[in-house]
This record gives C-alpha cells, sequence and structure tokens, in this order.
C-alpha cells in the first residue's frame, strides 16, 4: 500500500524513538494533547506509548465527532423519527450513542423507527428520491473533514429540486474546540491540567489549512504540529512538538505536508462558504456552550435545513449520572479516572459517548490498552 | 401418442417465473419446485426417494452435528454466492472438529416473488459445492414467505459427520506453550462482500475464499491427531475467534501481526473502509492450535494443500488469566486484540 505501509516501518520507529529519547528532556514532563480520534486511535492501535519515553504523555482531546455531540441533539432526531415520522439517515457510530431515557438511534430503528446507516451524504439523496412520499434528514455531525460533502449535497438537492430531504446540522470548527480547550479553568490555572502542546489534525487541516492555528499558537504560546495519522506522523510530529519546546518556541509546524498546505482546499472552503453560516453557539458535551464554534445553514439554503422545516424542541438533556465523558474530552481525566469505566461501560455497552466510536478516548483505551493498567471496578 | 404421462405439463419458467405463494403450499407447484430446481441440482439417491426424511446407516464412534442459518446481502458476490456458501459453511464447521463430513440438510425460506432464475443458479451452486465435496444434500425443506418479510432467500444447513478414532479436537484444549497456526491470508471474504455492496462503490480484484476445508483437515488430523483446536475465522474474523479459543481454553495468546498475512488489496480496501482485517470473515480459512512438536509436522501437510498453501504460524498460547489476546504491532508496540463489539464501522472523520 503506497502511502501508507512507509508510515509504519518498525525500522523508523526506533529510530525516531531513540532521537525522542535523546532529546527529550528528562527533567521536565511534556504533555501532548492530540485533538483527533483519528490520532488516540492511532497511537492505541500500533502501540506507540510503548516507543515513547516515561515523561512523553499523551492527552486525549476531543476530536471525535461522536463523542462531542451532546444528547440532546440526539434526542432531538429521536423526535425526529418518532414525530415526524422521517427516514432519519446518518453515519454508523451514531447510531450506538446513547440518548436520555436509556434509548439510541439504534434501539429507536428496532423499534420500528425508520434509521439508516449510509456510508456519504449521496446515499442520502438516493434515498430521497428513491422515496418521493417521505421526508427524509440526514443528521449531519463531524468537523471540517465532513462539512464538504454536506455542503455538496444541499447544492445538489437545491439543483435537482429535491422537495424531501433536508439536513440536521451538526458541525463543528476544530480552532474554535481548541481555543475553548485552552481558556478553560482547568488548563488556565497551574497544577491543574498541563497541555505543552499540540498536534494538529491530519484530514480536518487538509481542508482548512493550517493558517487558523496561527492565532492561538502565538495567543496562547503553544506550539502546533500537524500530523498525519499514521503511526510514524505522530512520532515524528512529538518529535517536532518536543524540539519546539526545547527550544521555547510556539509556532505552527506541519508535518503531514504530503497533505496539507497552508491554505487547505479552496474549493471545498468555498462550497462550505456557500451553503453554511456560523452559529452564535453550539453546545459540546464536554466543553459545554463554545462560541462561534458550529455551522448552521444559510437563507438561501432554508428549505433544506431540517432545524427550519420540522418544529424540533430544544431538548436539554443531562449525560449520565457518573459519565466522565466532558472531563476525560477537554483532557482532564483519563478513562480509568472513571468510575464506569470498564464496570458498566464497555464498548457493548456504552454509557458514555466516548465508548461508543472506535475514536473515542474511552473505546480506545479498552479495545487496545486495557493489559496496561487494572481495570477499574466500581464498589 | 406418448405412453409416459408427463408429471407437469409445463416446465418450471426458470428464465422470467418468480417465486409465488404456492410454491410453498405443500400442492403440485412445490412438487415441481422440488422436482426440477432441488433435486435437479442436488441430485443423489437418498434424495430420489421423496421422503420426509433420509434413512442411512450410521458406523460406530463420535458423530458430530452442526447447523448454520445463511442470510447474506447480496447473495451473489465475487468467489461466490449463498448456495455455494451455505455448502462450504457447514461443511467446515462439521469438520473442525476433525470430522469426516458425510450428509447435508437444506432448509430454504423464499420470498414471494423471488426470481426462479436466481435461485435455479443459486441452488445449481450449491448441489456443484456438495458434489465437489462429495456431501450429498440428503434432505430438504421449502417454504415462501409473504413479500416483504424475508429478503430474497434465506438458506439453512445442517451437517453431520464422523470423528475418526482417538481425535478429541475442542475449543477448550489451549494449552500454554501451544503454537497458533493459521492457513492462508485473511479478510478476504469480508472485503469481496462489501466491495460487491452497491452503496460502498469501490472496486476490488478480490474474490471470497469461500471453500470447503474437509480435504485439508483429514490431512491434518491424519498427520497430527493430537491436534488441539480447530476453528474457521468467520464472522468477527481471526480476532473474534481467537477470543473465543482462549475464554474456553481459559489462556491467554501472544500474536506476531507480521505473521499474519493479508493480501495487499484487502489491506488497502480495510485501510479506505477503517475495517481491521482481523476482524473482517472469512469462508475458507481455518486456525488451529497445536503442539510445537505437531506444528512442525503440520505446517508442511498444510501448505502441501492447495488451500492451505500460505499458512503461517502467526503465535503462542500463554498463561494469562485475563484471557487477553495480545498482539506485537508491526510498528513494534503491543495492543490487545479484543472481541468484536457492535459492527466494525467505517469511520467518520
Amino acid at each position: 500500500m503506497k502511502y501508507v505501509n512507509e508510515f509504519r516501518q518498525h525500522e523508523l520507529a526506533k529510530q525516531l524513538a531513540a532521537a525522542i529519547r535523546d532529546e527529550a528532556d528528562p527533567s521536565r514532563d511534556y504533555n501532548l494533547m492530540e485533538f483527533c480520534g483519528g490520532h488516540t486511535h492511532a497511537i492505541f492501535r500500533y502501540g506507540v506509548q510503548d516507543l515513547m519515553p516515561d515523561n512523553v504523555r499523551f492527552v486525549h482531546g476531543p476530536g471525535c465527532p461522536v463523542c462531542v455531540l451532546p444528547v440532546g441533539r440526539i434526542d432531538e432526531a429521536i423526535q425526529l423519527v418518532e414525530a415526524e415520522n422521517v427516514i432519519l439517515c446518518t453515519y454508523g457510530d451514531l447510531l450506538r450513542v446513547p440518548a436520555s431515557g436509556r434509548k439510541s438511534l439504534i434501539k429507536v430503528k428496532a423499534a420500528g423507527g425508520d434509521v439508516r446507516m449510509v456510508y456519504s451524504t449521496q446515499d442520502a439523496l438516493r434515498i430521497a428520491r428513491e422515496n418521493p412520499d417521505r421526508e427524509v434528514v440526514f443528521l449531519a455531525i463531524g468537523f471540517e473533514t465532513t462539512t464538504p460533502p454536506s455542503a455538496v449535497a444541499i447544492q445538489q438537492a437545491k439543483a435537482e429540486g429535491l422537495k424531501n430531504v433536508s439536513l440536521f446540522c451538526n458541525h463543528v470548527l476544530t480552532p474554535a474546540a481548541i481555543q475553548n480547550i485552552l481558556e478553560s479553568p482547568e488548563v488556565r490555572e497551574i497544577g491543574s491540567v498541563s497541555i505543552d502542546g499540540f498536534f494538529g489534525p491530519s484530514h480536518v487541516s487538509s481542508i482548512i489549512g493550517s493558517r487558523p492555528y496561527e492565532f492561538f499558537a502565538e495567543e496562547f504560546q503553544r506550539p502546533v504540529v500537524i500530523a498525519g495519522f499514521e503511526p510514524l506522523d505522530v512520532m515524528q510530529s512529538a518529535l517536532m512538538l518536543i524540539r519546539q519546546l526545547n527550544e521555547g518556541r510556539y509556532e505552527v509546524e506541519n508535518e503531514y505536508t504530503r497533505v496539507v498546505n497552508r491554505d487547505g482546499n479552496l474549493k471545498a472552503q468555498r462550497r462550505v462558504a456557500d451553503v453554511f453560516e456560523l452559529r452564535r453557539s453550539f453546545e459540546w458535551r464536554g466543553l459545554g456552550t463554545v462560541p462561534y464554534s458550529a455551522l448552521k445553514i444559510k437563507q438561501g439554503y432554508q428549505a433544506f435545513d431540517a432545524e427550519r422545516r420540522f418544529a424540533i424542541p430544544v431538548v436539554q438533556a443531562r449525560d449520565i449520572k457518573g459519565c466522565e465523558c466532558p472531563s476525560i474530552l477537554r483532557g482532564a481525566k483519563r478513562p480509568t479516572d472513571c468510575k464506569l469505566f470498564g464496570s458498566v461501560c464497555t464498548p457493548d455497552n456504552p454509557m458514555g459517548s466516548c465508548m461508543v466510536s472506535s475514536e473515542g478516548a474511552c473505546a480506545a483505551y479498552w479495545s487496545y490498552g486495557r493489559f496496561r493498567q487494572p481495570v477499574q471496578r466500581s464498589a | 401418442m406418448n405412453a409416459v404421462v408427463k408429471r407437469f405439463p409445463l416446465r418450471l419458467d426458470t428464465h422470467g417465473g418468480r417465486i409465488d405463494m404456492t410454491h410453498g403450499s405443500g400442492g403440485r407447484a412445490m412438487a415441481q419446485l422440488i422436482d426440477e430446481l432441488f433435486v435437479k441440482h442436488f441430485d443423489n439417491a437418498l434424495l430420489r426417494q421423496a421422503n420426509d426424511q433420509a434413512a442411512f446407516d450410521v458406523t460406530a464412534g463420535r458423530m458430530v452435528m452442526s447447523v448454520d442459518g445463511h442470510v447474506i446481502s447480496p447473495l451473489f458476490f465475487p468467489g461466490g454466492d449463498i448456495g455455494s456458501l451455505s455448502v462450504h459453511g457447514t461443511i467446515n464447521d462439521v469438520v473442525m472438529s476433525g470430522a469426516r463430513p458425510l450428509y447435508l440438510s437444506a432448509g430454504f425460506i423464499l420470498e414471494e416473488g423471488f426470481p426462479l432464475a436466481d435461485l435455479d443458479r443459486i441452488v445449481a451452486s450449491m448441489g456443484q459445492a456438495a458434489l465437489e465435496a462429495g456431501v450429498p444434500v440428503v434432505t430438504g425443506d421449502t417454504k415462501v414467505v409473504e413479500k416483504g418479510k424475508g429478503d430474497g432467500v434465506f438458506i439453512t444447513t445442517t451437517g453431520i459427520g464422523v470423528v475418526p478414532e482417538g481425535v478429541r479436537i475442542s475449543g477448550d484444549q489451549a494449552r500454554p506453550g501451544d503454537l497458533i497456526l493459521l492457513s492462508g491470508s485473511i479478510g478476504d471474504h469480508g472485503v469481496a462482500i462489501m466491495s460487491s455492496r452497491e452503496n460502498l462503490g469501490f472496486e476490488t480484484s478480490i474474490e471470497s475464499d469461500s471453500a470447503s476445508l474437509h480435504r485439508l483437515v483429514e490431512k491434518m488430523v491424519t498427520t497430527a491427531p493430537t491436534i488441539r483446536c480447530l476453528r474457521d475465522p468467520t464472522r468477527g474474523g481471526v480476532a473474534t475467534t481467537l477470543n473465543e479459543l482462549a475464554m474456553q481454553s481459559q489462556v491467554g495468546m501472544r500474536l506476531i501481526e507480521s505473521d499474519i498475512p493479508v493480501k495487499s488489496a484487502v489491506a488497502s480496501a480495510c485501510e479506505l473502509l477503517g475495517l481491521d482485517p482481523l476482524y473482517v470473515a472469512n469462508e475458507g480459512k481455518l486456525i488451529c492450535i497445536c503442539s510445537k512438536q505437531d506444528a512442525e509436522q503440520l505446517l508442511p501437510v498444510m501448505r502441501d494443500d492447495p488451500l492451505g498453501g500460505e499458512s503461517r504460524i502467526i503465535g503462542e498460547v500463554v498463561e494469562d488469566p485475563h484471557h487477553f489476546i495480545q498482539m506485537e504491532t508491526l510498528f513494534g508496540g503491543c495492543r490487545v486484540v479484543d472481541w468484536l463489539s457492535g459492527e466494525q464501522l467505517p469511520r467518520i472523520c
């Protein structure tokens, strides 16, 4: 496999590990947050932590699209299915996320609700064409990577004159979330959570470029290295972050040059700008209400906005008691700090969103890493 | 005038015809379907007796019996179809005990409106697979459900076989120090199925590995009657099968990722879809757990068989109270290879 196997070579990993051990200053710690679930997944799947010295630690961030969607939004989607009898299309992982009242989309589907797992927005358009008598809603989630396909689908639906399809928009923005984490009291107050540098997202950055990170690297004096999702990418980027920290620099550097440039994918950005605009605020699981951190559909495409088309009651839902997903998403706690982890909350029976997706920190800990430490059992 | 009265004046229309409710009603239409389609393709002496059961002599010893329901979508895929799969799957389940397979039964649940041409193709493929394996389908059943209450065709097959004297293969026999053998590259079947699902829209040259493993197993059991465990890593893939065996035998396992063969086309497809080949289904591979001495004897025998050409040792059984499957990754780290939870899904971002 070209562009994949080259980035998983054991020999190169050993050389990088040696370089990291040489350059990491034993008198200090390096707490490096990987924002993206894709990095979390790679770190666990390939056992990257095993190759790092003890004082270089990965702090898992909130960059898992399924994990950050608040329970209330899933409750609202369930309402659409149950009350409005729509065909609800969405990406697979979301089906298993627990909602209020012990429901989830997969349970709603089993009870007769028309919920369909799709692989792309194009599937939702196809379903709309095939079911002209039914309302089809695409439950759109994800960061900047999944936004362009949503924009394209809406543009297509308008061009085709499709009347029965709309999008329930939950697209969120990466830079706003990173900034929110850096402004959180846990990071600001000394001695609570320390984050010394960031691995920048790979796929997201292929769309938005590296420029959007420049502001907070400067403002918060934290280095950012945009890193590919392969394990060697992660290690090379860790070395680049360590070098910046050792030299007292806080710049945006790009390790993932084979895909990402400074300006990103301008064509995709234009499509997104045509269809979407900023929301004044949006609730994130874990981060709370974050200003200008999400997108909504522009006036010109309002016919395709499920929030305008249906009277969706706003649901204020709470996470399950004891679930530490919010703190885990901010990097303030580790999965093993949660009392539910591994006792009642497992990938087979997830209580919180971080246990659902393979990109979630809890699922990654559980699936790949739990032999490292004894599983916590609640009393 | 022709002296022979034709049983059915018009032949079953296996070109444009479709299954309707009369094909399951027990009347003449059903009799014709059995005669002109099922008996035609499965033809054997026991079936031709046209009884509600097949009667045959049994030999002394341990018999094994296994059942498998097949509900696959799509029905036809690169390298096979639901018909051949339903024969291979059940034969493989029978022979993973070390048994010699003897007979099969087949139960069909057909959906009203299902094209007879497709059914003909499926049953012909089953007949061919049974013939090649030398394991006849000796009894069967057909039911028809109303349109919308089935998914074209569901096939349930049952197989029986006889275990040779002295063979005690079982999932609970693995012991620390044993070696884990795998008969070839993984993930072919699952990727072939996924590539033929229309909404994924990718093309690959990969074909399903669907095959009957009885000849390979027969040679293995003759070479090393003391094999501890055999299992075919179907649904849930190698990862799930090894977890089952570890749980049954109350042991742990250590795998070496670089020793597990994955075709590059399968690896690429999995990469694209965000899947792990360890969890992708196989239909013509087996996992064997045996002592080191047996492994040395078995490997050349397995590699000599057309279905075991790429046989490898992929790891060993260890003591572990947690019954974890741990794997040394290609990258040089270590991780748990867990049970599959839910379904493997492509990642979003």
